[in-house]
Parts: structure tokens; sequence; C-alpha cells
């Protein structure tokens, strides 16, 4: 594969829950088109951005990428095939080329296991690193990678601070090596003074490892500070995908730019202040 | 809203006819015996076992027989015939009814004040003597048998043979439209007896729930609009607390409606569930039969009635 | 207009026993708000900023919370009031919007009704008036169809039209004093200019001071004259909204300042994070509470306590910070 060619390459991807109707059956209710057609690509090597406000259909994006749940229509291939195709050890196979990390910290680490043994699952499921010496030396490894100390692989999750916790779920996410993480809103559930550690892990993760980094967010000054291109979605659909610079500098679609206009702070000349 | 009602409706009689199929397999079907002689009762003579037979219809097919008794229940109501009482299952029942409402929902009345006013009580002062004492004393009650609670009242209170001979003892139910007088307290000790248990779980489940809703956002809001705390407890918090209490009452009551076998028995009060109690001991098939359906009637009508009533006082459910 | 503040507290220390020990929520805050004025408070989380604002609506009474020092509302000392007294400030002196609309309204209780009982609890009026009063409010709050809104419950309602719901409710009775805590977090974006156009545009129709409690930095930015910057239950630096963003003074706003993206910030320059993370009020750090993660601190930063001082040269600039004036100044200008 030339390196031209995108890693993920999305098309007319429509993601429908339907509505239940019925008089003895349950409740009725409208069916929602969560995406309505989106179609982009993702490079290899680059950070794209998904932003859009609630209900826009970010999320249920990047879980029809990831495979989590099967598209009502439309097809998304990883680095040139088909994902809809693949079944039982291929598709097992294809989970280990795209990882996730979420939104919640708290909530997306199991408080049960010690952190080692979280970091350390993704091979259990995957039948590798049989040799527990191996994996635990591996273990020790990512951990480091995402700057946490290799000690820490014996406690439990609720002994660390959100940043810290959003740290192991990296590192769980490194583990398989993949080719693309996918970061639903990695750090809204952050106090502001840590956004910045992890942001910055991501951004030195992607250029040591050669990661591919879909970054999802509702948050405009984070998307602008990690992302090459943003894709603008508003109710299922994308409105705007732009490199960076020109997003910002020049939006096309009135949405965007009513986006832009929003951020607070924008009028008072708030960011212009700060750099000076 | 109208949907929702006319949804649960249907339900509900889709399900009695499934409970009604159900008990004629349990009833007709499984039983080894030869269903005429199981309904003679003990000593019956060829003669009526064979009439039996004719009225069960047992000479025809399965199916035949299926069908001839959901008719019989659906368009006529018709619930058997005890041979051993002598009478027709709806008459016997349809006397005994009165006496288990009384019983049912005058307890019900006195443990749902009692469960409120201890509930309450112990949430808004929660672990102090007070709430601790009571939540004591409501382990205490919940563990107690009730026939046991039910002779220890006697014991007591009872004109005949208690200590302090105050109130009327077992036997002494009458119904209210004979004597309103004698009815009331006849059914006073039977009332607190039943009220006891069911008071202390409703006290627990209702501390529970109102120290849960007291800590939600919008309590603090309604204290930061200034409203007094009474105000605050009782208007804003019991109004949520309440909703899943109301609809376990609404189940108790349609369980209970179905019997109250055990205080029934101490007080010898004729209600259902004393008539169940000797027609089983009487191996008096037919009234079993009739009071199972019944049971069950109860409980689907209460369940109905509390979705519909969970639905008017939770308008976040109605959307569905 | 008298020249007296309209809020004046002093000296506000609250801590709270729990099972995992006493928690030091705040430690000897003081400040000033004049009427009209908007004061935005900054902070993350344990940074004592929520409690401060309950504390001035005597929200914290009843949590065997230990309270000392004193909150002036126009003269009076609310924490020496008793809690009849205070109800009778509460939503009418004092009103308090949150975080979560969807969580602070109740969830059975009609939307119109719920105001209308903001309107009856502290005058009096007819329930047909209270009524009108609450589809008054609602209009003033630019919901539409206001009528057919006053109705409605909670969950019928979206996100923004809650918050202009719950802001109508606080401002049913005209308030000198509005404290909104966090008002915006929980909004899109699109809702949250919209919220905070409407907040500002109701606080100079009403004459009304405005304390807005945020993490957003940019959202003070937007709509508050003086901002205050509190970590670990203190205030660390005050000042006029602009000296906080050209001349901080404190090294914990200039992180804050270095390590939050901006929408004209460019991607080629790096963010500069705080090292470590917000203290854990149970065992805060002696002395000065940011030193652990101060890259300035001194050894004895850990033992004392900085005091709030002004800022020589600028007025209204206060800063709580062992560092030598002209140091500080030598680092922030290195820094730009």
């Amino acid at each position: 594969m030339s390196a031209g060619q995108p890693l993920v390459s999305v098309r007319d991807l429509v993601k429908s829950f339907p509505g239940r109707r019925g008089l003895l059956l349950a409740r009725s209710a409208a069916a929602v088109t969560a995406v309505d057609g989106v179609s982009f690509d993702v490079m290899r090597g680059e950070t794209l951005g998904l932003v859009g406000e609630t209900g826009c259909g970010k999320s249920t994006t990047a879980r029809l990428i990831m495979r989590l749940l099967e598209p009502s229509a439309g097809g998304v291939r990883f680095d040139g095939r088909d994902i809809g195709a693949l079944r039982g050890a291929q598709l097992k196979a294809l989970r280990r080329e795209m990882q996730m990390i979420f939104q919640d910290p708290y909530s997306s680490l199991n408080p049960r296991k010690t952190v080692g043994a979280i970091v350390a699952e993704p091979f259990a499921i995957h039948g590798l690193l049989r040799d527990r010496a191996a994996r635990r030396r591996r273990v020790q490894e990512l951990l480091e990678t995402v700057g946490m100390s290799p000690e820490h692989h014996n406690r439990y999750p609720h002994e660390f601070s959100g940043g810290q916790r959003q740290r192991i779920g990296i590192a769980r996410a490194l583990a398989l090596e993949p080719r693309l993480l996918i970061a639903d809103e990695p750090v809204s559930a952050l106090d502001v003074s840590v956004q910045a550690q992890v942001l910055n892990l991501l951004r030195d993760l992607q250029s040591r490892l050669g990661l591919t980094l879909l970054f999802i967010s509702h948050d405009l000054s984070v998307i602008r500070y990690m992302c090459d291109r943003i894709a603008v979605m508003r109710t299922g659909r994308i409105v705007e995908l732009a490199d960076n610079e020109q997003l910002y500098r020049a939006p096309r679609d009135a949405y965007t730019r009513q986006l832009l206009a929003s951020v607070p702070g924008a009028r008072a000349g708030y960011g212009r202040r700060i750099n000076g | 809203m109208t949907r929702y009602i006319v949804r649960r409706l249907l339900w509900g009689a889709l399900l009695l006819v499934l409970v009604s199929a159900l008990t004629f397999v349990l009833f007709r079907v499984l039983p080894t015996g030869d269903p005429a002689r199981l309904r003679a009762g003990r000593s019956a003579s060829p003669k009526v076992i064979a009439a039996i037979r004719v009225d069960l219809g047992l000479n025809r097919s399965l199916p035949e027989q299926f069908w001839l008794y959901m008719k019989g229940i659906f368009l006529h109501f018709n619930l058997g015939y005890s041979y051993y009482s002598s009478a027709s299952v709806r008459s016997l029942i349809a006397d005994r009814l009165p006496a288990t409402i009384s019983l049912t929902l005058g307890a019900a009345a006195i443990w749902l004040a009692a469960g409120l006013a201890v509930g309450i009580v112990s949430a808004v002062r929660r672990r102090s003597k007070l709430d601790r004492a009571a939540m004591g004393t409501a382990l205490v009650l919940i563990s107690a048998p009730e026939y046991w609670l039910g002779l220890i009242a006697l014991y007591l209170f009872a004109t005949d043979i208690g200590r302090l001979r105050i109130l009327p003892g077992a036997g002494s139910y009458v119904g209210l439209t004979s004597d309103p007088g004698k009815w009331l307290t006849s059914l006073i000790l039977p009332w607190l007896v039943l009220a006891a248990t069911n008071a202390a779980v409703y006290a627990r489940l209702i501390r529970g729930s109102l120290i849960e809703v007291m800590g939600e956002d919008y309590i603090r809001t309604a204290r930061a609009k200034g409203l007094s705390e009474r105000r605050v407890v009782l208007r804003h918090g019991l109004r949520s607390a309440i909703n899943p209490v109301m609809t376990i009452l609404g189940l108790d009551i349609g369980v209970l409606l179905g019997g109250a076998v055990l205080v029934e028995t101490v007080f010898e009060i004729p209600g259902i569930g004393r008539l169940n109690y000797d027609a089983i001991t009487h191996s008096d098939f037919p009234i079993v039969q009739g009071t199972v359906l019944v049971a069950a009637l109860f409980i689907i009508v209460a369940n109905i009635v509390v979705d519909v009533a969970y639905a008017y006082m939770d308008p976040r459910v109605r959307v569905s | 207009m008298s020249d007296e503040p309209l809020l004046r507290v002093e000296d506000l220390r609250v801590e709270f026993p729990t099972e995992d020990g006493v928690v030091h929520a705040l430690d000897g805050v003081s400040y000033e708000l004049r009427a009209g004025a908007t004061l935005g408070i900054v902070g993350e989380s344990g940074s004592g900023k929520t409690v401060l604002s309950l504390t001035t609506m005597g929200l914290t009474r009843g949590l065997r919370a230990r309270i000392s020092g004193s909150i002036g509302l126009e003269g009076r000392d609310l924490l020496a009031l008793s809690e009849r007294q205070m109800q009778a400030v509460r939503g009418n002196d004092i009103a308090m919007i949150f975080q979560d609309p969807m969580s602070s309204l109740h969830p059975l209780f009609r939307i119109g009704d719920q105001l209308a009982e903001a309107v009856r609890a502290h005058r009096k009026a007819s329930r047909g008036e209270a009524r009108a009063r609450a589809v008054a409010l609602l209009e003033m709050a630019a919901l539409p169809d206001p009528e057919r809104q006053a109705l409605s419950y909670p969950h019928e309602l979206s996100g923004g039209m809650r918050q202009r719901a719950m802001i109508a409710m606080a401002l049913a009775n005209e308030p000198k004093l509005l404290i909104a805590d966090e008002p915006t977090t929980a909004l899109d974006v699109t809702v949250q200019a919209q919220i905070l156009a409407l907040l500002s545009r109701l606080q100079r129709e009403l004459g009304m001071a405005m304390v807005i409690i945020t993490h957003d930095l940019a959202v003070v930015a937007e709509v508050a004259q003086e901002i205050a910057v509190m970590y670990a239950g203190r205030i660390v630096e005050s000042a006029p909204a602009g000296q906080i963003f050209s001349q901080p003074e404190h090294p914990y706003t200039w992180g804050l300042l270095q390590s939050i993206p901006t929408l004209e910030g460019s991607r080629s320059e790096r963010l500069v994070p705080i090292a470590g993370a917000p203290p854990s009020l149970i065992d805060r750090p002696s002395g000065c509470h940011f030193h652990p993660r101060c890259p300035y601190a001194k050894p004895d930063h850990a033992r004392i306590d900085p005091p709030l001082e002004a800022v020589v040269g600028e007025p209204g600039h206060r800063v709580a910070c062992l560092l030598a004036a002209d140091e500080r100044r030598r680092i922030w200008t290195g820094m730009r």
C-alpha cells in the first residue's frame, strides 16, 4: 500500500435506530438517523478531528468505524479492506488494528482489576504474549510510555487521579500496537490543568509510534490544537471538511462560522490576549 | 396516555387468558388421579362422580374440555362447583370477599400512614437515636411471624382471653352491613397485626427512598429558592420519594386481596384466605382452583392499576 | 449608588468532617463585589469555588460544616442569620442557578408551577397572579411560546430552554445578586453563547450583581469585569479581567493560561501543562498550597501561608504569592 492511500475510508455511511410502534408491544418512538450519509478518508499518520454538538453523530460514526455498530447503509474500508465483510478470525485481527479511548476515566477502567491486569487484558483476549514474564515486561513498558511509573501495575484504578486513569486507558489501547487510535472526548472529563498533559501525550505518541488518530470532541479549541484536518458534523452529516488553518481562518460553511463565533471569549479577544 | 392505558388493559386481558389456561393444565391435566373423583370429595357416591364427569365434559376431547372451561369462566363467570360444600365456587368466594377486602384495605391505610410518618421522620433525622430506634423496631417487626404477632395480640388484648380485655377476640368478625360498630372493633386487632409487618417494611422503604431523593440536585434548588425545609421535604422530596412506594403498595394490596391466610386464620375471619386454607385441608379442588384464579385476577388488575398510576405520577414515563 | 460593596466576604473558612478526614474546603477567602458588577471565579475541582457559592447562600449549614468568617450583604452578616432569616434571603436577595438544569429542576412538577412557587415564597400573590408572573418571567428569558412552556415538564424541554427556565426562576424576585455555578458547562457551545448573552442582558436590565463560577477561563473573559482565581480553597489571584490575561501574577494563573488551548493559538506552540494534579482538600500541601506543582517554588514556600496582597502599581489587582514582585514580572515577561 502506498503512503498516499487512506488508512480508513468511509463512504455514504448511514446508521438509523428504528423506532418501535404498535399498540400491544412497547413504546412508539420515532426512528432516529444518527448518521446520515457520511463520507471521509483518514490518511495515514494524520490526526482527523470530528467536531460537533450533542446528537451530531460523531460518536456513532466512531463506533461504526470500530464496527461496534453495524451500519444501516454504506461502508467502511480499513487499509483497503471492507470491514463489513470480515468474519471470525479476520474480524478479530482487525480489532487489533484499531483501538479506542473513552471520555470517562472513572467508568472505563474495571475497578476490580489491577492496572497491570487492565493493560494486559488485550493480550489475554487475543492470545498474545502468553509468557507471563514477557507480558509483564511489556505492560511496564507501556506504562512508562504513557508517563506512569512501572511499579503502578499492582495498584487499583481508584488510587489514581483522572488524568492518570486516562493514561492507563491509553496504555491499554496501545498494547496491541494498533494503527488507528480513536479518541472519543478523551479530555472532556478532566481538570483543565491536566488536559494539556493528556493532549501532549497523545501528540507525542502519535509522532513516535506513527499512529493515525481520529479525535472526537465538542471543544473547538482542543480540536484546533490537535488536528490536521477537521470534519464538522451536524445532525448526522458532515457540513465541512477542511485543513486546520483553513477551517479556523476562513470557514466556508455557515454552521461552522456560527460554531466558531459561539466559542466563549471569541468576541472578547480572549485567545488573542493570552497569546500576545 | 389513553394509548398507554389501553395497551395495559389489553396485556392484562391476554395475561388473564394465559393464567386461566395454566390453571386448566394444573388442575385438570396434570393431577394423576381421576379429575371427577378428585372433585367429588372424600366420601362420594359413584352416582355423584358420574354426574361430575358429565359436568366437566370428561368424556369429550381435551381441546373441547378446554374450550368449555374457558367459555365457562369468561362468559358465565362459572368457577366451578364445590361438591364438598354443595355450593358454587363463585358464590362461596363472593361471600368471603367483603371480609378480605375490609381486612386488606383497612390494614393498608394504617400501614401506609404509619410507614410514611416513621419513614419521613427517620429520613430527616438520619442516624439520630430516633432513627436508629425506629429502624431497629422495624427490623424486629419484619422478622416477627404474623401468626405469632396475632396470637400475642389476642393474648394481650382480646376480650375473651386477653390480659387487658379491650378488643374483641378471634371469631368476632361480622359484616359491615350487619353491625358497623362490631365490624370496626373486631377488625382493629387484625388490622394492627397485618399492618405491623408491612408498616415496618414501608417505613424502611420510604426512609431509603427519601434519603436518596433528598440528595438530588432539585432539592438543592428548592432550598435555594428560599422555601422552608418543611416544604422542601414534604412537597419536593416526598413527591419524588413516594413513587416507588406507591407501586409496591398496589402490588401488596393485590396479593393480599387473594387472601391474607395467616391473619384470617388466627382471628377466624371468614375471608378468601381462610376459604382457601380450609379447601386445601379438605382437598376441595374446585374451590382451590377458583381462589387461584381470583387471586391471579387481583394481582393482574393491581399491576395494571399500578402501571397506570405510575404513569400518572411520573410524566416522564408517559413519553414512552 | 453608595460606595459600600454589595457583598463583602471576609476570611471565610469552611471545613467538613468526613469519614476520610476533615475537608478544608475554604481557607480564608475574602473578596468584595459592588452592586451591578460581575465577578468571575475560576477554579478546577477541589478549588472550593462551589462551596464558596453554597456557603454564601447558606446551603452548607446542615452538613456539620464548621464555618467562620463573615459574609456581609449590604452590611448584614449572613452567617449570623437564623435559618428562617436566611430563607427570606434565598431566592429573594440572592439567587442561584446550577450547572445541570435537567437535574436541578424538579422532574415531576410543571415549569410554570415551579416558577410560581418561587414567586409565592417571597411575596403575597394569588395562584393566578403567580402563574401570570411565571409566564412573564419565561418570556423575559426569551423562551418561545412561554404560555405553553409553563405547562411543560422539564424533560420536555431542550437543555438550553431548561437553563433559561432556571434563570427565569432565579430572577423571579429580582435579586440583588445572582450566583451562576457553571451555568453553561452542560450545554452545547452555540447554546452556551446564547445563555451568556441572556445573563448579561438580564443583569443590565435588572441592575443585578453577578458571580459566575466556572473552570472555563474563556467564559469569564466573555462576561466578567473582575476575575478571581481559586486554588485549593484560597483565592490566589484577583484582578480586573484584562489584567488577568495581560499581566497575570500567580504561577497557577500562568500555568492555566499556558496549558489551555484557544482558538487563536497555533498548533506549533505547544501547550505547557501544569505538572501533577489538583490536591485533595483533606490532605493539602502545607504553606502555599500550590508549591508542589510550582516550578518556581522555594523551600520555605512549604512553610509560609501566602497572604492575598495588593500588587503595587496595579489597582484592584491582588495576588497570594511568596515570590517577589519583580521576580514574578521577570518570569512572566520571559514566558511571553
